[in-house]
């Protein structure tokens, strides 16, 4: 047999996963942090002031990323959510709460520094437009996830009560992402498409890029962080987190 | 480098609320969770290793 073979699913337990979690963080940590800044260095320093926004435009590299990882995190939720209840595998449970905290926050910093940009290019914080709507719905259905995840004391079926929750959640990720081509709306539409060319300045381009990735490592960081917290948690009366404690 | 100095800078062409307000929520959010996971970490640790203490200690 090959020894070299990775067993996949010996890190589907949680007692392995903790360990394996508790040695990636701190390499996801410092991508994290050597993107953000070189992130910032182009925000900042390097990309260009733009010909109608002036300097204001400089938000999107905080909002695009923010939005974005709102609704990346949704999927990835809903997919451990989703495996979870087919496979009854505990972990998928865990992951699926450790995301979801975190894509909450997203949604509110997408939701708040829209508004700090709608107000001085659109003049109103807020609109009840298409985009924004399906964006603050999405932030409800974290809300509802947390708030549902913690009613439930048993773990086990609070997690299979979630999954379902966020796997109806799941067709507003489409409804945001087309929003603003499926109705007339105050949002601009997508700069970055995968079916045509950017239609910005390459160093706009890739300071957005750079700092999308940065806000990817720091998700996947609080992530393994705090599914560290709940494996101790919810297997506190196991014999391995007792020795481990030791 | 587009900037003349120091205070243009920090005015960013007169969005100096917006931008910096938005840069600085998400930083403050960032840091934030960081802080709040490690409190919650070293809070579990505390109260598992007292209630392991009393665990072995009564037996």
């Amino acid at each position: 047999m090959n020894t070299r073979t990775i067993h996949w699913f010996k890190f589907a337990a949680p007692q392995n996963f903790y360990f394996l979690a508790g040695r990636m963080w701190p390499w996801f940590a410092a991508l994290a942090t050597a993107l953000t800044v070189a992130g910032l260095w182009i925000s900042f320093f390097v990309a260009p002031t733009d010909a109608q926004q002036g300097e204001g435009y400089r938000i999107i590299f905080v909002h695009v990323p923010a939005s974005q990882m709102s609704m990346f995190i949704y999927l990835v939720m809903a997919g451990w959510a989703g495996f979870g209840l087919a496979f009854n595998t505990r972990l998928s449970g865990m992951m699926a709460a450790a995301l979801a905290p975190t894509g909450a926050l997203f949604a509110f910093l997408s939701l708040v520094t829209g508004s700090l940009w709608g107000k001085p290019m659109w003049g109103a914080w807020w609109v009840w437009d298409a985009r924004l709507t399906s964006e603050l719905i999405l932030l409800f259905l974290y809300l509802g996830f947390l708030a549902l995840q913690s009613s439930i004391d048993d773990p086990r079926r609070a997690d299979k009560a979630c999954a379902v929750l966020a796997l109806v959640g799941v067709v507003n990720v489409p409804i945001i992402y087309f929003s603003v081509k499926w109705w007339n709306t105050l949002h601009q539409g997508a700069s970055v498409s995968l079916t045509k060319s950017p239609t910005m300045a390459a160093a706009m381009l890739w300071g957005m890029l750079i700092m999308v990735l940065a806000f990817w490592m720091y998700a996947i960081t609080i992530a393994l962080l705090r599914v560290r917290n709940i494996i101790l948690d919810r297997e506190r009366h196991t014999e391995w987190v007792k020795n481990a404690l030791e | 480098m587009h900037w003349n100095s120091v205070s243009e800078f920090f005015a960013m062409g007169g969005y100096a609320f917006y931008v910096w307000g938005s840069f600085g929520l998400t930083a403050l959010v960032a840091l934030g969770e960081v802080l709040l996971l490690r409190g919650q970490r070293q809070e579990l640790l505390k109260h598992l290793r007292s209630e392991l203490l009393t665990e072995r200690s009564s037996s």
